[in-house]
């Protein structure tokens, strides 16, 4: 009896998440059927803004090999960029939070550097490691990604309930042990929140780093020649596959974040 | 007591810009003289002076200008189509956060898409649009440069703007709105006295990420449409003989950095001003 | 212990913040017997919970002395002399119920054996046996901080800092947990010090409430309350009790707080 009052609840509520999904089913099905029919037939767009959807699916097609190499090349780069970015970050702001004064002082230029437009120092990169080395995109993928996870980290880090400090003092704890019990795992919903926003800005400084020369491979520079040679179905099936990519990539952290969260309350819950 | 704060901030001023100054001289002075060429070869071309870089600035360049004011002129080109596009793209997240909030149908079609697209190099589609763009003709005539690289500013303004203004919009105090209805306020009352003053800081959160992308966008809709005029233009011709003289691209990223920076800058003092109170992570 | 036989003993203690700022406390001297459970109240201000983290060398004093368990406070505190309990169960979501009443006990390096054999005590000191793996949001904040101060006994110390522990819960688990506090004192032989607002529970808690006054922080008065042990249920129906109560209210009367009027408000809806 039990049994099939639960089994109407969840029956329920299934029909109520597919309700909820309706909306954007419908919008993604109109959308796509714009990009189809209406945007080139009716509104009479030109190839060279919009090509028809099923152009694109096409050049994906024809073109596989080459966007996979060049999705292969730009990947590897973005991954890298952000592992040392990300990597380095953190260390500095466990650096930063062990000697407070030092990070109070430096915050505010930090903020202010993360609103420099480092992707402009792509050909300076290439004058440093070559045009084709993948090394210069590396690099601008890991700049970009160290001054977010790095503010994002530190303040983690130093946002503790001062009742918490109270407690470590009332054990006579030292800070190294307060780090490593409180200061750390506290600062994990920060630093994953970070690192989510650096995965997109490592794919990023990836592909847009090409756009300023690099290996004739990559992902950016598929588009670039594309976009040259007015083969704009392949222009933007790569910049499909970068996208994929892009989800995919914070799809990945996020499933980390759902791992090494999973005692955080807005995690746990989402699970019943 | 002010006064002595603010010394504090001027010496604190000095010090970091004098750390970075020695970290690159000495890095540059113990590369240069070991020899090490990991992670690269340290020379006059990679990694000049940071004095070789300051006096270029008064350097005559072809178009007769001295460099400092060719490149104010480029970055006040490129400020343009930034806030132009900024401002735009700004306004219409707005809007489209406000309907979002206002109508959940609409808002359940649309959202995964605006929030996907955060997740997505949309900065890669600069060079398709603004080629496009200037093969359009609107009036008879393509748009201006400055138009067409402000669209990328405009788009990379608008998606964050919209995420946020809509989460700020649904994050009002459940209980404050249990008064606002006992007050028998309506729709736009609500909107106005309630939702809007909550949602200012997700608001100025992302204005400020927009700020950044906007010069950004702009940088590199110009530098992949060859337009000459502003930083991205700048760079590719300065990219080009880079051997020649290296100072002038670096000089030139100074400018892009601080065009970067300053535009942040005003982001936040807007944001000091319309929410009365200091940004929280400046504190 | 100091040669008296009390386990904290505060001289002239004055506490100013700031420079020529706020005098938090001044000219306080104190005795804490062992065994005693002796409660601080009085209105905001009047520096009961800068006394108790004096007592607990989390702020340092200006002036005076201190001894705790005949050490210095600072002593005291390196050697984990007290628990301490806040208003805010201060729990870590991180770690399970069970994690992080072991807290104290892994920094103090017990093996993982008697850890796990303390904690089990522990949960059965206050009635949480079989909430083990829970985390700390799965839990009311009765619970919640059931689970504060069985990580404040783990270690069994000497002495038990308490400011205001129950003060966000409603008046049923109050009541509740006062007994099984009482229960948990009997048992354990440990001295409490307990910062509280409410009247009723110093008088029902204390075997001495010290009654404190604001600006600057002063002993008031000292009530030596007789009822007996051990409390119960009944003890807050007793003639005896009101009278106790009464003279509470009146010693805070004479501080000229206008705070007390809100403490009387809550004693009346009691009585």
């Amino acid at each position: 009896m039990s049994g099939s009052v639960s089994n109407s609840a969840s029956a329920r509520r299934a029909g109520e998440r597919i309700r909820e999904w309706v909306p954007a089913v419908v919008v993604f099905a109109l959308g796509l059927a714009a990009w189809q029919w209406l945007l080139p037939d009716v509104l009479g767009v030109e190839d060279f803004l919009l090509p028809r959807f099923s152009d694109v699916v096409g050049a994906l097609i024809d073109e596989r090999n080459l966007l996979l190499r060049g999705a292969w090349i730009t990947l590897k780069e973005a991954v890298g960029g952000f592992v040392l970015g990300s990597g380095a970050g953190i260390v500095v702001a466990l650096v930063l939070a062990r000697w407070r004064p030092f990070g109070n002082a430096l915050m505010p230029y930090l903020i202010a550097a993360n609103a420099i437009p480092i992707i402009a120092f792509a050909p300076i990169t290439n004058a440093w490691f070559g045009l084709l080395s993948p090394w210069s995109k590396v690099t601008i993928a890991a700049v970009l990604c160290f001054f977010p996870v790095l503010v994002n980290t530190l303040r983690g880090l130093t946002s503790v309930d001062p009742e918490s400090l109270e407690l470590m003092r009332s054990y006579a704890a030292p800070e190294r042990e307060v780090f490593r019990r409180v200061r750390i795992p506290s600062s994990l919903p920060y630093l994953f929140s970070a690192l989510k926003v650096a995965s997109v800005l490592a794919m990023i400084g990836a592909v847009v780093g090409d756009y300023f020369g690099g290996s004739l491979e990559a992902l950016g520079i598929v588009v670039l020649s594309a976009v040259n040679l007015s083969r704009y179905s392949t222009s933007w099936a790569a910049i499909l596959v970068a996208s994929i990519m892009g989800i995919a990539f914070y799809a990945t952290i996020s499933g980390i974040e759902r791992y090494a969260l999973s005692w955080h309350p807005s995690v746990a819950r989402r699970g019943s | 007591m002010a006064v002595r704060s603010a010394l504090r901030r001027v010496v604190v001023f000095v010090l970091v810009l004098g750390g970075l100054w020695a970290l690159w001289e000495g890095y540059k002075w113990l590369w240069e003289r070991t020899g090490w060429t990991r992670p690269f070869r340290v020379n006059d071309l990679t990694l000049p002076h940071v004095h070789a870089i300051l006096l270029q600035l008064g350097e005559p360049t072809s178009t007769g200008d001295d460099l400092w004011l060719y490149l104010a002129h480029s970055a006040l080109f490129t400020a343009k189509s930034a806030v132009v596009g900024f401002a735009f793209g700004a306004v219409f997240g707005l809007v489209l956060g406000v309907v979002l909030a206002q109508f959940g149908v609409l808002r359940r079609g649309v959202m995964p898409y605006v929030v996907a697209s955060q997740t997505i190099p949309i900065l890669a589609l600069a060079p398709i649009v603004v080629r496009g763009l200037g093969s359009v003709s609107i009036g008879g005539a393509p748009p201006p440069d400055w138009a067409r690289v402000s669209v990328i500013a405009a788009y990379l303004t608008f998606f964050p703007v919209t995420v946020n203004t809509l989460r700020g919009l649904l994050s009002a105090d459940p209980w404050a709105l249990e008064l606002m209805h006992s007050y028998a306020a309506r729709g736009w009352t609500i909107l106005w006295k309630l939702r809007m003053p909550s949602a200012l800081p997700y608001i100025f959160t992302a204005l400020k990420i927009a700020a950044t992308a906007s010069v950004v966008g702009a940088i590199i809709g110009e530098q992949t449409a060859s337009i000459s005029n502003g930083l991205g233009g700048a760079i590719l011709n300065f990219n080009q003989y880079y051997v020649l003289e290296p100072a002038n691209l670096w000089v030139t990223n100074l400018y892009a950095a601080l065009l970067g920076i300053g535009f942040f800058l005003m982001v936040l003092l807007a944001e000091k001003l319309v929410v009365h109170r200091a940004p929280e992570h400046l504190v | 212990m100091s040669a008296d036989g009390s386990v904290v003993s505060i001289r002239g203690l004055s506490k100013v913040f700031g420079k020529g700022g706020v005098s938090a406390l001044q000219g306080i001297d104190l005795d804490v017997a062992r065994g005693e459970f002796v409660s601080l109240i009085g209105p905001s201000g009047c520096g009961k919970s800068t006394l108790l983290r004096i007592v607990g060398d989390i702020v340092e004093p200006t002036d005076g002395d201190v001894t705790v368990n005949g050490k210095s406070a600072r002593r005291a505190r390196l050697d984990r002399d007290y628990g301490i309990v806040f208003q805010a169960p201060v729990l870590y979501d991180w770690r399970t119920v069970a994690k992080n009443i072991a807290l104290p006990l892994e920094m103090l390096g017990w093996d993982r054996a008697r850890r796990g054999e303390r904690v089990r005590e522990m949960l059965e000191l206050v009635e949480l046996t079989g909430f083990e793996r829970y985390h700390p949001w799965q839990l009311s904040g009765g619970m919640q901080q059931r689970v504060s101060i069985a990580r404040a006994l783990s270690f069994s110390p000497a002495l038990l800092l308490m400011d205001e522990p129950f003060g966000a819960l409603d008046e049923m688990t109050r009541e509740r947990l006062n007994m099984e506090l009482l229960e948990i004192w009997a048992g354990t032989g440990s001295t409490v010090i307990f910062v509280t607002h409410s009247i009723s529970e110093a008088v029902f808690l204390s075997t001495r409430v010290v009654v404190m006054s604001p600006r600057p922080g002063r002993v008031a008065g000292v009530v030596h309350v007789d009822l007996p042990q051990p409390r119960t249920t009944v003890t807050r129906e007793e003639p005896r009790f009101f009278e106790l109560v009464t003279e509470v209210r009146e010693l805070l009367h004479a501080t000229g707080a206008d705070e007390v009027e809100e403490t009387l408000a809550t004693e009346d809806e009691i009585a």
